[in-house]
C-alpha cells in the first residue's frame, strides 16, 4: 500500500476546531494516499470528517480556527507547513476541488466565462482574449452546448448539471494533478448524475488526474474508486481496493451501511438492516472503540480499548480498525451476506450480544 | 380504515365517507384514490400593477392513475417531473386547473369548507424535510396533538396525552420526551415526529413525498423499515414519492414513473424494474449507480442534455428530444399509455424491445 511515490498522503491528520461547548475532534487521526491517475472514495456520513479532511488539504480551514496536526504530502511538499501565498500557487491549479453546491460555489454576479478567465488567469500569465478562448474550449470539454454562446451566461442561466460541469471546467482550467470532489452529484437527477460521473472518468483517462471522491453513496464509489476509505467519527475504519470493500467487508459499520442501502436489483422481500443509535458527539466520542454504542458485536472490552487500523492477513491492501478477530469477523460477514440478522450471526458464531 | 393494535387513541372512528352513491362506472371497490386527466399549469406573469399571463409552467398534464387499498404506489422521476405537484394536488393543497381526484369513489377535486375539512382528516402526509416540517416553538407532545385539535377530537382528561404516547411508542420513540423540543431531536427522530403525527387521525392514505433522502444512509433504513412496518402492520394505503429508485424498489408495490408532468409509465414493481418498455425509465434504471464494482465498466448509454423546461415542453411525446429511439411520429402523434403485454402501461410507440432491455442490465447480478 505504501509506495513511495504517492501524488497525495495524508499523515495522521488531526483537525480540531475550539468551541464553547468543548473542541470538536473534526478529523481524529486519519492516514491515506493517492496515487497518479487513480481514484480513492472516501465514504461516510453526515459528520465522519470526509469533507473536514478534504478542505484541510487545501489549506480552507486554516482561516476558521482549527488546531491542525499531522502531514499533508503532495509530491514531497508538506503542504501544512506551506505558507498561505505558496500554498495559494498550488490550490485551483496543482489541486482542484468540486463542490456539492454549484449553485453556493459560483459567483451570482459574474458571467461563467469571467469566472473561468479568472480561475486560467489566476495561475497562468496570459491575456484575457487568449484565456477566454480557453474558457470556450473548457466548457466545450465538458459538455456544455454552444460553449461559445453560453460562456456569457450567469450561473442562474443554468441548470443544476450544467453549473456542476461549469464547476468541473473550473477546476480543470490548469489540468490539476489531483481533483478533490465533494459529493459532486449530490444534488444532481440520476440521469444528470451519470453524465457528471462519466465526465470524470473520462477526463481522468485524458488528463491522467488522481481523484478523490468524497460521498455519502455507496453506489457512486463502487463505480467510480479504485480504493475506498471508510470513515466513522473521523478516523478511517476501514480501507480497500473497491472490489474488496464490497466483497469481504470486515468493520460491522461498513456491514452497516452496506445492510442500510436498498439496491435496484434487490430483491424486494429482503430486509434493510439499519445501524441502531445515532452518529456519536465529536466533542466527547464514545469510550473505546468509537462505534462500539452501536455495534451488534461489540464485547464488554471494545468500551475500553481503542483499536487502530491493522492490516487483514491475506489482503494486502485491506485494513480494519475493529477489535473482532479476523476469523470471527469473516465468519460474521458470511452469515450476514447469507441473509441472517445480526442476532442470528451472533449466536452462529457463538458470540454473546452487544450489552449495549 | 386502520384498525389499530390497542383502539385506545381514537375514541371515534373517522366518519363513514359518503358512498360512492353517483352510480357512475368508475372505481371498482379496490381503487382508493383514482386520479383522472389531471392538469395542474401555473401561470407565468409579466407586470406589476396589470399582470399579463404570458405562459404557464406545465407541472402536472394530463396525469391518470389510481391507488389501490393497502398498496403502496410509488411515484419517481426527476426533478420538475411534477411527482410533488401531484401528490399536493391529491391532498388538495393545490387546486387543480382541470381533470379530476376521486378519493374513495368521491369527486374530491373542488369539494370546500367542511367538506374539505372532513377530506382532509383521511389523507395526510410526511414531508421531506424534518426540520422545516415541525414549528421549533411547540413541544412534540402538542406537534403530535395538533391533528386532534383541529378536528376537535379527544377533548377533556388525559386522552390527547395518552393517545399521543401511544402514538409516539407506535413509531419509536420514547413516550417520556412528550415535552422536549424539535431540536432536541436528531434527523430521523424528527421524521419519526412527522410520521407519529401523520398516524394520528388514523388517514386511510398516506402520501410520503421524499421522506428519507434528507437522511443519512444508516437513518434512512430505520425510517424506511418503520414505514413498511406501519404500512404491514395497519393496512394504509402509501403514495411514496422519492428520486432514488433503488428505495422506490423497496418500499412500493407499484411505481409511476414520471417525466415533463405526464406519466409514462407505470406497473408493478417487478416487470417495471426487470423489464421496463418505456425508453426513459430505462434511461432512469441505467443511470442508477450499484454499490457493486464487478459491474463497473459496464457500457452505460447515457441520456444527453437537460430536462426540457415545463414552461415550454416538447410537442406530442415529450421525451423525444432526448430519446435514443425518437422517430419522427413521435414528434407528431402524442403516444397513449397502454398496456405493452410484459406487466407494464407505458406511453411510448416503440418501446424498448427484449434485448434493449437486457443491455440494460438492471437483473443482470443475480
Amino acid at each position: 500500500m505504501s509506495t513511495p511515490e504517492a501524488l497525495l498522503r495524508v499523515e495522521d491528520l488531526y483537525v480540531e476546531y475550539p468551541t464553547e461547548d468543548g473542541v470538536v475532534h473534526a478529523v481524529d487521526g486519519i492516514t491515506y494516499q493517492v496515487h497518479k491517475g487513480r481514484t480513492l472514495g472516501i465514504v461516510g456520513e453526515s459528520g465522519s470528517g470526509k469533507t473536514v479532511s478534504s478542505l484541510t488539504t487545501l489549506g480552507l480551514t486554516r482561516r476558521q480556527g482549527a488546531t491542525i496536526r499531522g502531514k499533508i504530502l503532495f509530491e514531497g511538499r508538506d503542504l501544512l507547513t506551506l505558507p498561505e501565498s505558496e500554498l495559494r500557487a498550488i490550490r485551483g491549479n496543482e489541486i482542484a476541488m468540486i463542490f456539492q453546491d454549484p449553485l453556493s460555489a459560483l459567483h451570482p454576479l459574474y458571467t461563467v466565462g469571467n469566472q473561468l478567465v479568472g480561475a486560467i488567469r489566476a495561475h497562468n500569465d496570459v491575456p484575457k482574449a487568449k484565456a477566454r478562448e480557453r474558457a470556450v474550449e473548457l466548457l466545450g470539454l465538458v459538455g456544455i452546448p454552444e460553449p461559445k454562446r453560453r460562456v456569457d451566461a450567469y450561473p442562474h442561466e443554468f441548470s443544476g448539471g450544467m453549473r456542476q460541469r461549469a464547476m468541473i471546467a473550473m477546476a480543470l482550467s490548469n489540468e490539476p494533478k489531483l481533483l478533490i470532489a465533494d459529493e459532486p452529484t449530490t444534488a444532481l437527477d440520476v440521469t444528470v448524475q451519470a453524465q457528471i460521473l462519466a465526465l470524470m472518468e473520462r477526463l481522468q483517462r485524458e488528463l491522467g488526474m488522481a481523484i478523490v471522491i468524497i460521498t455519502h453513496d455507496l453506489g457512486v464509489v463502487a463505480e467510480m474508486a479504485d480504493d475506498i476509505s471508510v470513515m466513522y467519527a473521523g478516523r478511517i475504519i476501514e480501507t480497500a481496493p473497491a472490489q474488496a470493500l464490497f466483497s469481504n467487508p470486515e468493520h460491522p459499520y461498513t456491514w452497516g451501511l452496506l445492510g442500510s442501502i436498498p439496491r435496484v436489483d434487490d430483491d424486494r422481500e429482503k430486509e434493510l438492516v439499519p445501524i441502531p443509535g445515532t452518529p456519536p458527539s465529536l466533542i466527547q466520542p464514545p469510550s473505546g472503540c468509537h462505534f462500539h454504542p452501536r455495534c451488534h458485536y461489540a464485547q464488554p472490552d471494545h468500551a475500553r480499548i481503542d483499536p487502530s487500523l491493522e492490516p487483514i492477513p491475506g489482503e494486502p491492501d485491506h485494513f480494519a480498525a475493529c477489535l473482532l478477530e479476523s476469523e470471527v469477523r469473516r465468519r460474521l460477514w458470511s452469515e450476514l451476506s447469507a441473509g441472517s440478522s445480526p442476532e442470528d450471526a451472533l449466536s452462529e458464531v457463538g458470540l454473546p450480544e452487544a450489552a449495549t | 380504515m386502520i384498525a389499530g393494535p390497542e383502539n385506545a387513541f381514537g375514541a371515534e372512528p373517522p366518519a363513514a365517507p359518503a358512498a360512492p352513491v353517483d352510480g357512475a362506472a368508475s372505481s371498482s371497490g379496490d381503487v382508493l384514490v383514482e386520479v383522472r386527466d389531471l392538469v395542474k399549469h401555473f401561470p407565468i406573469t409579466r407586470g406589476i400593477l396589470f399582470q399579463r399571463k404570458v405562459g404557464a409552467v406545465q407541472a402536472v398534464d394530463g396525469v391518470n392513475l389510481e391507488v389501490r387499498r393497502g398498496e403502496t404506489l410509488g411515484i419517481v422521476g426527476e426533478t420538475g417531473c411534477g411527482k410533488s405537484t401531484t401528490a399536493r394536488l391529491i391532498m388538495r393543497l393545490l387546486d387543480a386547473t382541470s381533470g379530476e381526484v376521486r378519493f374513495d369513489g368521491r369527486d374530491i377535486t373542488r369539494v370546500k369548507g367542511s367538506d374539505l375539512k372532513e377530506v382532509r382528516r383521511e389523507m395526510q402526509m410526511i414531508f421531506q424535510d424534518p426540520y422545516s416540517s415541525l414549528n421549533p416553538r411547540k413541544t412534540i407532545g402538542s406537534i403530535i396533538a395538533e391533528p386532534f385539535v383541529i378536528h376537535g377530537m379527544l377533548q377533556g382528561g388525559d386522552a390527547r396525552k395518552k393517545a399521543v404516547q401511544e402514538l409516539m411508542e407506535t413509531v419509536g420513540l420514547n413516550p417520556e420526551h412528550y415535552n422536549r423540543y424539535p431540536h432536541e431531536f436528531s434527523g430521523g427522530q424528527r421524521q419519526r415526529i412527522g410520521v407519529a403525527r401523520a398516524l394520528a387521525l388514523k388517514p386511510r392514505l398516506l402520501i410520503a413525498d421524499e421522506p428519507v433522502s434528507a437522511l443519512d444512509v444508516s437513518i434512512q433504513a430505520q425510517v424506511l423499515n418503520l414505514l413498511r412496518d406501519l404500512q404491514r402492520d395497519f393496512g394504509l394505503t402509501v403514495v411514496f414519492i422519492a428520486h432514488d429508485l433503488s428505495v422506490v424498489r423497496h418500499m412500493c408495490d407499484r411505481v409511476a414513473v414520471m417525466y415533463l408532468g405526464k406519466v409514462v409509465e407505470i406497473g408493478p414493481g417487478d416487470p417495471l424494474y426487470n423489464a421496463p418498455r418505456h425508453p426513459y425509465t430505462g434511461a432512469l434504471l441505467a443511470a442508477v449507480p450499484v454499490a457493486d464494482p464487478t459491474r463497473h465498466g459496464k457500457e452505460r448509454r447515457l441520456l444527453t442534455g437537460d430536462v426540457p423546461s415545463p414552461a415550454n415542453p416538447p410537442r406530442a411525446c415529450r421525451f423525444h428530444t432526448r430519446c435514443p429511439k425518437a422517430q419522427e411520429r413521435c414528434s407528431v402523434e402524442e403516444p397513449l399509455l397502454e398496456d405493452k403485454g410484459t406487466g407494464t402501461r407505458a406511453a411510448c410507440h416503440f418501446p424498448l424491445t427484449e434485448q434493449e432491455i437486457a443491455d440494460i442490465g438492471v437483473r443482470s447480478a443475480a
